[in-house]
């Protein structure tokens, strides 16, 4: 009983605070509340809004550098064993611990510490998925594009890619989904999206229906892109779906 | 101070700070937050082992629920870690430690459930099939021959979830949860100007133990696999995710 009093209903009495209180919505401070919403639809938006263009920006800059970078592990062989142990040891390295090293060095004005740290992330999933899935091409099929008389490039652009799609979606979605929840790390210098609305709740005298909110948002966010990349995944691999099932 | 000099300053400032005996000694210094820090990822990995080794090696022994178990990986893997670290201390779990173990130890299940689960199951069914023959009940089969077949999976699937809660844990600052994150939260509340070496140390320490218990685990893993299974098994059965 004792935190409910200091609920917002409280905070909003003294008028320290802003944020519309849920009036009409049971006593104290309620795990989620349509008034809430509908009072801070703008607030909820811009967030939204940042965080879906956050995510894109950093899962497109990631496929951009990753496809380069699995294709170049692909041809040359050596190279695979570095690039895979890197991305393990990166992997390992604490998302708040990236920010911290970035930040001071770039500057938390913007999103662009957070950027980079979403694109490394993004990066060695994407770099891991492309080449497994490049290297399950089977060796048959590369024989016969190369007797069909493709080159280095045409293979590779109308033979291995097409097939390593499959690979490459899945790593997509998978770098997808985990940069949406990783967005929110971003709250530490003020550019994490929903995960500043969290944080903000969370701060703003433990107010359940904003940190709820910004939650479910947050992964229903993250289901839409995924459904999204699946439908996208179906549609350009339409050899592939007679044997899914 | 230009950026060139502030790339340069940078790391030199930030060893400076970590060379400063009292940041290590004062409370709320390095060493209080490190004990905090390994205390915290210490009972969320105990209590993801307890959880989810039961469940996995029991699917896995059962030879079902497969897909649930992606289901539930994929699904954590979109929750933000921040999400449950804010709503577990507003339930009747309280303030303090056992929410923030709580929120950490959910991150840990899967790593540890997938991988018991996939040890279990990888067990070749003609060794199963000889353990029924030689007149084995099912609790025998699981404990005699299953188990200990699964043990280098178990210790990945440790490695895996240790290294990911131990990085996590830096998170536990975002709800005054204490860890190594509050040395970097702190600095930021310094200002970057004043507190920039405070941050860029705290990372880089934070950085240095996930390195080493990744190391650690890694020797541990390799340690409870049998030598004959290790050229085999290059490769972890299910990468780690990111701290998120």
């Amino acid at each position: 009983m004792s935190f409910l009093s200091w609920g917002p209903a409280a905070a909003a009495l003294s008028g320290a605070v802003p944020l519309a209180a849920p009036a009409d919505d049971g006593p104290g401070n309620p795990w989620f509340s349509w008034q809430y919403v509908r009072d801070n639809a703008e607030t909820l938006r811009d967030a939204l809004e940042f965080h879906a263009g956050l995510t894109a920006r950093a899962v497109l800059l990631a496929l951009v550098v990753a496809l380069p970078l699995a294709v170049l592990a692909y041809w040359i062989k050596p190279l695979t064993g570095p690039i895979l142990a890197l991305s393990g040891v990166l992997y390992t390295i604490p998302s708040l611990a990236l920010l911290a090293l970035l930040a001071p060095a770039v500057g938390t004005t913007t999103d662009t510490s957070v950027l980079i740290a979403l694109v490394l992330y993004a990066l060695l999933v994407l770099v891991r998925n492309a080449l497994t899935g490049l290297s399950q091409v089977p060796d048959e099929v590369r024989d016969a594009a190369t007797g069909m008389g493709y080159g280095r490039f045409g293979r590779l652009l109308r033979v291995e890619l097409p097939l390593a799609l499959p690979g490459i979606m899945t790593g997509l979605r998978l770098a997808t989904v985990s940069t949406v929840a990783l967005v929110t790390v971003g709250s530490l210098i003020g550019q994490g999206g929903l995960g500043d609305l969290i944080l903000g709740g969370f701060r703003n005298n433990f107010y359940k229906a904003e940190i709820v909110t910004g939650s479910v948002l947050c992964l229903a966010l993250a289901l839409v892109l995924d459904l999204l990349l699946a439908g996208i995944g179906r549609l350009l691999t339409p050899w592939a779906r007679g044997r899914a099932s | 101070m230009g950026p060139g000099a502030g790339l340069v300053n940078y790391l030199s400032e930030a060893v400076v700070w970590l060379n400063d005996p009292l940041n290590w000694t004062n409370p709320g210094g390095l060493l209080d937050r490190l004990s905090e820090h390994l205390q915290i990822s210490f009972w969320a990995v105990l209590i993801g082992c307890l959880v989810g080794w039961p469940i996995g090696i029991w699917l896995g022994h059962r030879g079902r629920g497969g897909s649930a178990v992606i289901t539930f990986a994929n699904l954590t893997l979109a929750l933000p870690t921040l999400a449950l670290l804010t709503i577990l201390p507003l339930t009747p779990l309280g303030f303090g430690k056992p929410p923030v173990v709580a929120a950490l130890a959910v991150f840990a299940i899967p790593p540890l459930l997938s991988n018991a689960y996939t040890g279990v199951r990888s067990v070749d069914s003609e060794i199963r099939d000889a353990a029924k023959g030689m007149g084995l009940s099912g609790s025998q089969v699981l404990l005699r021959v299953e188990l200990p077949l699964a043990v280098p999976y178990l210790a990945a699937g440790l490695r895996t979830a240790a290294v990911q809660v131990v990085a996590t844990t830096t998170l536990a600052t975002f709800v005054n949860g204490g860890g190594l994150g509050e040395i970097i939260s702190a600095g930021f509340g310094l200002g970057i100007s004043v507190g920039g070496n405070q941050i860029v140390a705290g990372g880089l320490f934070v950085v240095l133990l996930a390195l080493a218990v990744e190391g650690v685990l890694a020797l541990v893993q390799r340690l409870v696999t049998p030598r004959a299974l290790r050229a085999a098994r290059r490769r972890r059965p299910t990468a780690a995710t990111p701290a998120g």
